[in-house]
Order: C-alpha cells, then structure tokens, then sequence
C-alpha cells in the first residue's frame, strides 16, 4: 500500500532517482563534523520548545496585579509578559520544563555554533570554494545571538529589563545616529511600552525565519560543494571517503538528534536556569530603579559585558564632539570583530597568495600562523567574559573586584599574544613530527617469573602496530 | 570557656588598669541609658554590666580600647555602637575579631548566650546605638519584603540573597546563615559597609517583612532543579559548556571514532574497502577548476 503511493508520487513528480542519488551521498566521516549538526538539532529543539511558550506567553506590557501561586509576589503590580512568564513557570502542565529546557538550548546552541566555527576556522574550510557559505555561516552566529538576546529580554524580569536599559544605552552612544536609532528601534524613550511586542515578533518570527531560510542554505551549499574532509589515504583533493548517507550516516545522525535532544531535555529537568521569579519583576511600585548584584547577560554576550567593564571612563572629544563611554568598547569593538571575521577568508587568501580551491582540510598545524590568530581570539574571548562575570569570580576567588579588573587589563593584551606565539610554535613543532601514532602505543606485559622477580615483555601485536605507523611518516 | 578561664587568670595583672574604669562605671550607670531594657533593669542589671566588663576588658579591650574609645588601627569607638550592635557582633561571631584589618566574617560565636548578654549590656553602658529590634515575621507581608528587599538590598545581597563582591576586599555575604534577629539587627544597625536602616527609613511593619522575605529565601521555592549557586547567567554559561556541550561532544566523538582508524595509514585498498568514495565529478563545483588556478 505505502509502495503503491510512492510510485504513485513518483510517476507524477518524479525524484526516485534524485532520492536514491541522496541516499547513495557518502559523507566523510570525523567527529568534528558533526559539530555543525548538534546546532541543527539545538535549533530544532529551540523552535519545538519555543511553540509551546508562544502558546501561553503574552508580550504586552499591560499592568496586571498577580495571583499565582507563588506567595512573594501575589498582590504585586507587573506587566502582563512578566506574570505569563510566572504562569508558565508555575501554573501550565510541563511550562517550567519547556521553558528551562528553551533557554539551555539557546545556551548550548550558540556553543555548538561557536565549537563548529572554531573547528571550521581551525582547519581552513572556508577556503575556495566555500567563502560564501562562511559568509552565511557567521551570519547565522550574528542573527542567533540577536535572537538570544531578544528572548532573554522579553521576560520583562529584573534581570532582562537591566540588560535592555544596557542596551539602550549603548544603541545612544552611537555618534549622531544613536538617539534616532535608540528611539526607533525601543519605540521611544527606555523603558517603551512597545519594546515588548516589538521585540517578541521578531524574536519569534523574523529572526527565526532569517536563521531557517539561512540555515537551509547553508546546508544546501554544503550538499552541493560536498563535504570537506581530512587528508588520509585515498583521499584526495577530488573524492569523497566515508560512509554513505543511507543508512550508516543517517543512522548515526539519528543517533546524534536523540542524543542532543537528552541532553537538552536533561539540563531543562534537572538544572535551574533563570529563575525569573526570584529576580521579581522589572518595574514595580517600589522597585522602580532596583538592580540586582550578579546582573550578567547570558554567555554569548558576556564578553561585551567584560569589554565595557574593563573600558576605563574615557570619553575623548573627536571634532569638537564628546563620544560617549560605551561607543567604543560596546559598538566599535564588536563591529571590527564581526567584520573582520566576514572577511577572514578573503584576507587570509590575500595574505598566502593562496587562491586554489580546497576539498582537503587542514591540520590546526598545518597551518600555524592562523590557528595562532584562532588562538589569540580565544583568548581575548575568554579574558573578555571573565571580566564580564568579575563581581561573581571575585566572590568565589575572594579577591577585590577592582584588582581582578586590573589584572584583566593587563591579561587582555598578554594573553592573547602569548597564545599566539605559543600555539604558533606548538604547531610547528608538531608540524615536523610524523603523523601521530593512531594504531596504538607499544605495550608490554609484566611477567613474574619464579623467583619473585619481574620482566617486561612487549606484547607481539603493539610492536607491529608500532612500526606500520612509523611507516606513515611520510603523509 | 576560654574566656571565662582567662577572666580568672588575668584578673590580677588587670585589676590596676581597670581601677578607673570600676569608679566610672556607676557614674556612667547614673546618668542615662536610654537603650537598657526593662529586663536587665529588674534582674540586677548592674551585675550583668558588671560580667560585661569583665569579659570586655579580656576580649575586646585590646582593639577597642579602655571604655570603648576604640585603638587606632585595631578597632573603632563602640561610643556609637548599641545593643542591636553588639548583639548582632557578638551572635554571630565576628567579634572577638582575629585581627584589626579587614572584613570580620561570620563564624561561630565564642561566647555563650549568657557571656553574650553580659557584654551587650556593658557596651550599651559606653554609649548609644539603636536597640535590639522586636521582630517578629509574622506581622510582616512577604510581598512587601519581596520588594522592599529588591529595592534596598539586593543591589549588594543579590535577588537571590547568595551575596556578592562589593570592592576592594568587601564582599555582602549570603544571607542563608542569618537568624531573623540578625537579619533584623543587621538592617537597623549597618555592619561595616552596609548602609543602616533607621525607622523613618524602613518602619517595624516593613522590617519585619523585609525578615520575613530573606527567611523565604533561606528556604526558596526552588522548582527547576539544581539550583547552580544562585548567582546568576555565569554558572548557568559554564554548565550550558561543560555539561551541555561537554556530553554532546563526548557523544560525538564516540558516534564518530571511525576516523582514528581511517586516519592510520593502513593500505590503500583496505581503506577503500573498509570505506566508500565518491568522485566529486560536479564541473559546476570549485573541486575542478583547480586547472584554471596555477
Ligand atoms: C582584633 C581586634 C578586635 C577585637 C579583639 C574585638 N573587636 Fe570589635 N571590632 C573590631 C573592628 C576592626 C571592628 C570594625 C568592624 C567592621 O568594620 O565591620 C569592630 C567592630 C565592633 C562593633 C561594631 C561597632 C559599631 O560601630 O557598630 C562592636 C559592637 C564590637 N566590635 C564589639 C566587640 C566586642 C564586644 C569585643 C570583645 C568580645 C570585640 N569587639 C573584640 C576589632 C576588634
Ligand atoms: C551597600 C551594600 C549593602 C546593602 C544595600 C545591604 N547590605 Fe547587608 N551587608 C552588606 C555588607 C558589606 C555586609 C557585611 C558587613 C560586615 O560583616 O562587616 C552585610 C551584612 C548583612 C547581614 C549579616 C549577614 C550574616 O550572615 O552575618 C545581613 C543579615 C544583611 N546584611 C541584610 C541586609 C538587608 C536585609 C538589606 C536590605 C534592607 C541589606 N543587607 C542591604 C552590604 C549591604
């Protein structure tokens, strides 16, 4: 019966031979590969769990008093999106879990994405004839961390209402544009009643659609430009090793959707994540200028955060005009970054002269001057977002906060130049080494022998595996 | 116990130094003492002013100074500190401190209640303070602590009351070991670089909520599982990495170990065997324009 309608279909659409082709597809295979893929599912598990908040969240910020079952804030004046928020948490069947589970795929998807740039990057894949796709790729990582951003700000708690008044403040330090800019995008004056709304449609629907039409192109470029792979035997510049797409890859893509989706589900069961209810609500009669300590945004911003946070109280005067404080280290520095990573694979064929297309992927030794670069950004990264989080490091370490802030002052230069030089040497060393000894170290039995006393005897089948991979010396 | 010990034994070598100061104490006990309490009056109040004495003069003297006029660099003037003050020192064990310098932290109180009531009594004899506060949470309204508490202490405290770092060696410590009185004591009198809260600023009604709200959050509701230290987006980025993350690659590197056997340089054919190739073939695909490029 199911095979009557499929030929049926066939006959009339056709495509039995498009699909038998796909199926045939041969995917390389090597874990970090699929690193890509976790995001894909990340993103699925965000658009499922998403749907079902949409179905119980209000984005108005219509003053509501609330009656919920959580007793501290019962009689409290709020908004409307705040107190849909408390009733998912608290009221709807599985609301809590969805929600929870929600926010730590936002987490693990922009890391995933962030692991699959490094590992792109690493390895030189973005070079000809796949620039374009780097160009939507770093698109993608643009669009989600303004979705996470939005999403983390449409919950009208404490928390989020602190990030968004930073948020303005940065969009009016933007010379001569900012204050047009601010009052157009917010919809007026900071705290708007239309930033909630505003925001919630594009949170749901513009920029989820951007990510989706970008995400379908992405993969369809991947398809059409067929995967890169690693060098190795057999392999060469112009085919394809690994297994076909039906059923070895299929099956372990499977596998792997299941596995993200556990884990997801996992973290949203078992581990809190933005309790919104103890940050209270955003505005309310008492609380109307309340900040709370620890105010940070989630990870992915964190380094912005660290940036303005180590920015010392400049405001230099350009022309006869003062720019304000947070212009440089919240605007300029994250603009000069993304560009230069939309233009890395442009600059970087510059600079080697390399124009060629490439299947075959680079070793991060292979290639030492970028993967130092790759390092050296690594690095201010993480100086960055520990500077964002100084105030809860300084807690935990028992340091002042002010010395931290010092210390990272002075890292966020050494220590992305030590990680250049350093990563830049280590792969050169490595460079000049054989391939790594994959089939195996030697191995030896210890042997007591009737005396008492002990003997080592290398095992036959390490010392064969031993020299045939010294025999790869040549790759 | 150790303090009671070393009353006895220092006494003697005391006794010429405390002379002046046994003639001023019933001066002082003469004129006003606006923060003794009914009680202490009654149940010979001298007596406990007394004992007081005794145990400041071995514990505390050192820092703050004979009649509590403070010592310079050691400790400050307890001439404006209190009942509420000292109780609030004394309970929760910062002071006796273990040195002149810093942040005294909480630790476990060295003396007992009685030891404890004897020396309150003789600090509020040095001067004036605020009195021990009446709380009492149950004529407190949690919501009105919820946001009378967002409003006034959770700049430094944290929503959550998991405390923070405030500066330079200054921290707000959690609020989850503090007894309703301390938390009572602590929001009248302002330890260290707290800010105090007089009745004008925050009246009984709302102090007693404002307790009634950290005892909700020393026993939260806490639905959502672990609750990842209560600090924040910080943790909740590390876990999102390390476990998140951390168990998705785990899983893919052993979905994908294929690899390390393809990558060894094993015969060629048996490669081919093992694996399927493909030709990228594809004119339209960069593979083959390799001839155009030098
Ligand atoms: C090692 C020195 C030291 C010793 C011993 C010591 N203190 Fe203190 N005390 C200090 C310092 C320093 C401060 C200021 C603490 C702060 O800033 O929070 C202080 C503060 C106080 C305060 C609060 C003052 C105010 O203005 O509210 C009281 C009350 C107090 N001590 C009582 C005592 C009593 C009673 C003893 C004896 C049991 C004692 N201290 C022993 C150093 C000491
Ligand atoms: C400016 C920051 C700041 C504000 C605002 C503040 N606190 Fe504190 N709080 C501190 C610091 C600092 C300490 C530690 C003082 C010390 O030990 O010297 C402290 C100590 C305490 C303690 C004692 C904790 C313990 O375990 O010993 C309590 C209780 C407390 N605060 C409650 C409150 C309450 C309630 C409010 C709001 C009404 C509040 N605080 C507002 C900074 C602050």
């Amino acid at each position: 019966m199911f095979l009557r309608l499929l030929r049926w279909f066939d006959d009339r659409v056709g495509g039995a031979r498009f699909g038998r082709q796909a199926l045939d597809r041969i995917f390389p295979d090597h874990w970090s590969f699929m690193l890509g893929e976790v995001a894909l599912y990340c993103f699925i598990s965000l658009v499922a769990t998403g749907t079902y908040l949409t179905f119980f969240f209000e984005p108005s910020v219509r003053e509501v008093t609330y009656d919920g079952s959580y007793a501290p804030l019962q009689g409290v004046e709020m908004s409307a999106a705040y107190r849909s928020a408390l009733d998912i948490s608290f009221e709807h069947r599985a609301g809590l879990v969805m929600r929870q589970m929600h926010h730590w795929s936002a987490l693990v998807f922009l890391a995933s994405m962030t692991v699959h740039l490094g590992r792109v990057f690493f390895t030189g894949a973005y070079r000809r004839p796949r620039e374009l796709n780097w160009l939507i790729g770093v698109t993608l990582l643009v669009s989600s961390i303004a979705n996470g951003f939005l999403g983390y700000s449409l919950l009208d708690d404490l928390l989020s209402g602190t990030g968004l008044r930073v948020a303005y403040a940065i969009t009016l330090s933007i010379p001569l544009l900012g204050p047009d800019l601010a009052f157009g995008l917010f919809g007026g004056e900071f705290p708007a009643e239309s930033i909630i709304p505003r925001f919630y449609t594009l949170h749901v629907l513009i920029l989820p659609a951007v990510i989706a039409v970008l995400l379908g192109a992405h993969l369809a470029l991947v398809w059409r430009q067929k995967h890169t792979q690693f060098p190795g035997p057999g392999r060469t510049e112009d085919n394809i090793v690994g297994s076909r797409l039906w059923p070895a890859y299929a099956a372990k893509s499977a596998g792997l959707f299941f596995i993200v989706l556990a884990v997801l589900a996992g973290l949203g069961g078992l581990a809190q994540i933005n309790p919104i209810w103890v940050y209270g609500p955003f505005r309310s009669g008492l609380a109307v200028t309340a900040v709370s300590s620890a105010s940070q945004p989630d990870w992915y911003m964190g380094w912005l955060d660290g940036a303005l946070r180590l920015w010392p109280g400049w405001e230099p005067t350009v022309g006869g005009y003062s720019v304000p404080n947070p212009f440089l280290p919240a605007v300029v520095l994250p603009g000069l970054f993304f560009t230069l990573l939309y233009l890395w694979p442009f600059l970087e064929a510059r600079f080697t002269r390399d124009r060629r297309p490439h299947n075959l992927l680079d070793r991060a030794r292979d290639a030492p001057t970028r993967a130092g670069i790759g390092a050296a950004v690594v690095a201010v990264y993480g100086v960055l977002f520990l500077a964002g989080s100084n105030d809860v490091t300084a807690g935990a370490l028992n340091i002042a906060p002010e010395r931290l802030t010092t210390l990272y002052r002075v890292l966020v230069f050494v220590a992305p130049a030590v990680a250049f030089g350093l990563t830049r040497r280590i792969c050169r060393e490595l460079g000049r080494r054989p391939v790594r000894p994959v089939a195996g170290m030697p191995t030896h039995t210890i042997v007591r022998t009737a005396t008492g006393g002990y003997e080592t005897v290398p095992d036959p089948e390490s010392a064969s595996a031993a020299s045939s991979s010294s025999s790869g010396g040549e790759l | 116990m150790t303090a009671g010990r070393l009353t006895v034994g220092h006494r003697l070598a005391l006794s010429a130094a405390a002379l002046p100061l046994l003639v001023a104490a019933p001066a002082l006990a003469a004129g006003p003492r606006p923060h003794q309490t009914q009680q202490q009056q009654q149940s010979g109040g001298d007596d406990l002013v007394t004992r007081g004495q005794e145990l400041y003069q071995v514990g505390c003297v050192s820092c703050h100074g004979v009649d509590g006029r403070g010592v310079e660099e050691r400790g400050p003037t307890l001439e404006e500190a209190g009942p509420a003050s000292a109780d609030f020192y004394l309970s929760s064990g910062r002071m006796p401190a273990a040195s002149g310098a810093g942040q005294p932290g909480r630790k476990e109180p060295v003396y007992d209640a009685d030891q404890r009531a004897a020396l309150v009594a003789y600090v509020s004899t040095l001067g004036q303070g605020p009195p021990i506060p009446d709380i009492d949470p149950a004529r407190g309204d949690l919501a009105l602590g919820q946001q009378l508490y967002t409003a006034n202490c959770a700049a430094c405290h944290n929503s959550a009351g998991s405390g923070g770092a405030l500066g330079q060696a200054i921290y707000a410590p959690a609020l989850y070991p503090a007894t309703e009185l301390q938390v009572g004591e602590a929001v009248r009198v302002g330890p260290g670089s707290m800010p105090g809260f007089n009745e004008q600023q925050l009246n009984q009604q709302q102090l007693d909520s404002v307790v009634l709200f950290v005892t909700h959050l020393q026993d939260p509701v806490d639905r959502g599982g672990l609750p990842l230290g209560r600090v924040g987006p910080v943790p909740e980025g590390l876990v999102a990495w390390l476990v998140g993350l951390g168990l998705i690659v785990v899983a893919i590197r052993w979905i994908g170990t294929r690899d390390a056997v393809s990558l060894t340089p094993e015969p060629a054919e048996a490669a081919e065997a093992a694996e399927a190739t493909e030709t990228t073939g594809d004119p339209s695909v960069g593979g083959d324009e390799q001839g155009s490029s030098p």
